[in-house]
């Protein structure tokens, strides 16, 4: 089972997102706005239409992206 | 379909932020902070000196959540990457506080200057003095994954079309690009910095590769559009 997922993985990886997509600059303008909307349960794919698919493609903002929500959920949580 | 979403047709299109990020009205707190930044004397130094340690929250935050893959750095390291962070995400924050249009909290904004630094910092220090592989060299995910047991016949076909594709669809630069980025793993930032580029520019032309395959897969009968 963990060849085909490797695999998917793989090819995911060289492929990326299938849809259109932001780039990485445009992406750091927009990812408060997109954050804030997320941690408020709006429509942040609506509103930001392109980043979630560069979050799929781009391992590096996908990372800050989840370091950014976190930081934000925690301190509205906490 | 918003206004932004007409425009959101390929990477980088800069034109679309400007139309997604449009100015609104600020919240208290945010106004707070901008009118302080913009002060003078006491009152702007005491507005830095919270922005920095707000900045410093935020590096650390980021330190401390990427610790467990950085085990051969020792905490003072870490800190001083974070202290290092939160220094240049300030000279960020204040060269670019006329570009905050309020479409989210200060915080939130100043937030993600902190985070960045803090996460390409740490990227570069996790490949510092190892070499970042741009030749197709390691296809082991590839070859090992293909000739498992459950790789089946369709997926087969299509590793095998992607590989092909790889070496015949695009340009050297694209293909090492590609190969450095999405085969082998290396971080963009540490790509960038040793191609002498951005990390914009790189992704660029990670999805140009990227759409030329796909091209270049459907052309052959492979249905690539959806994912994986």
């Amino acid at each position: 089972m963990n060849d085909r997922h490797d695999l998917d993985d793989a090819i995911r990886r060289v492929l990326g997102p299938a849809e259109a997509e932001l780039g990485c600059d445009a992406c750091f303008e927009l990812l408060d706005r997109y954050v804030e909307l997320e941690v408020a349960g709006a429509d942040a794919d609506a509103a930001v239409p392109g980043l979630r698919a560069h979050l799929a493609g781009c391992p590096a903002c996908c990372e800050e992206h989840d370091s950014l929500l976190a930081l934000v959920s925690g301190e509205r949580s906490g | 379909m918003n206004a932004g979403a007409a425009s959101v047709r390929a990477v980088e299109p800069a034109s679309a932020v400007s139309s997604i990020a449009q100015r609104t009205p600020l919240d208290p707190e945010s106004r707070e902070w901008l009118a302080a930044l913009r002060g003078e004397g006491v009152m702007r130094d005491e507005a830095i000196g919270r922005l920095h340690a707000l900045l410093l929250r935020a590096s650390r935050f980021e330190v401390a959540r990427r610790r467990p893959t950085l085990p051969h750095l020792r905490g003072g390291d870490l800190d001083d990457i974070a202290t290092e962070a939160a220094d240049d995400a300030l000279v960020s924050v204040l060269r670019r506080l006329e570009d905050f249009r309020g479409a989210s909290r200060f915080t939130t904004w100043a937030y993600k200057f902190a985070l960045y630094e803090a996460a390409v910092k740490l990227r570069k220090r996790a490949w510092q003095g190892r070499e970042v592989p741009l030749e197709p060299e390691s296809w082991s995910v590839f070859s090992s994954a293909a000739a498992g047991p459950d790789a089946e016949a369709e997926q087969s076909e299509l590793v095998a079309a992607v590989r092909t594709a790889i070496d015949d669809a695009l340009t050297p630069h694209q293909r090492r690009v590609l190969v450095a980025l999405a085969v082998n793993g290396a971080p963009i930032d540490v790509l960038a910095e040793r191609l002498g580029t951005s990390r914009g520019a790189l992704y660029k032309t990670l999805h140009d590769a990227r759409r030329k395959l796909r091209e270049d897969l459907s052309r052959r009968g492979l249905d690539v559009t959806e994912e994986p």
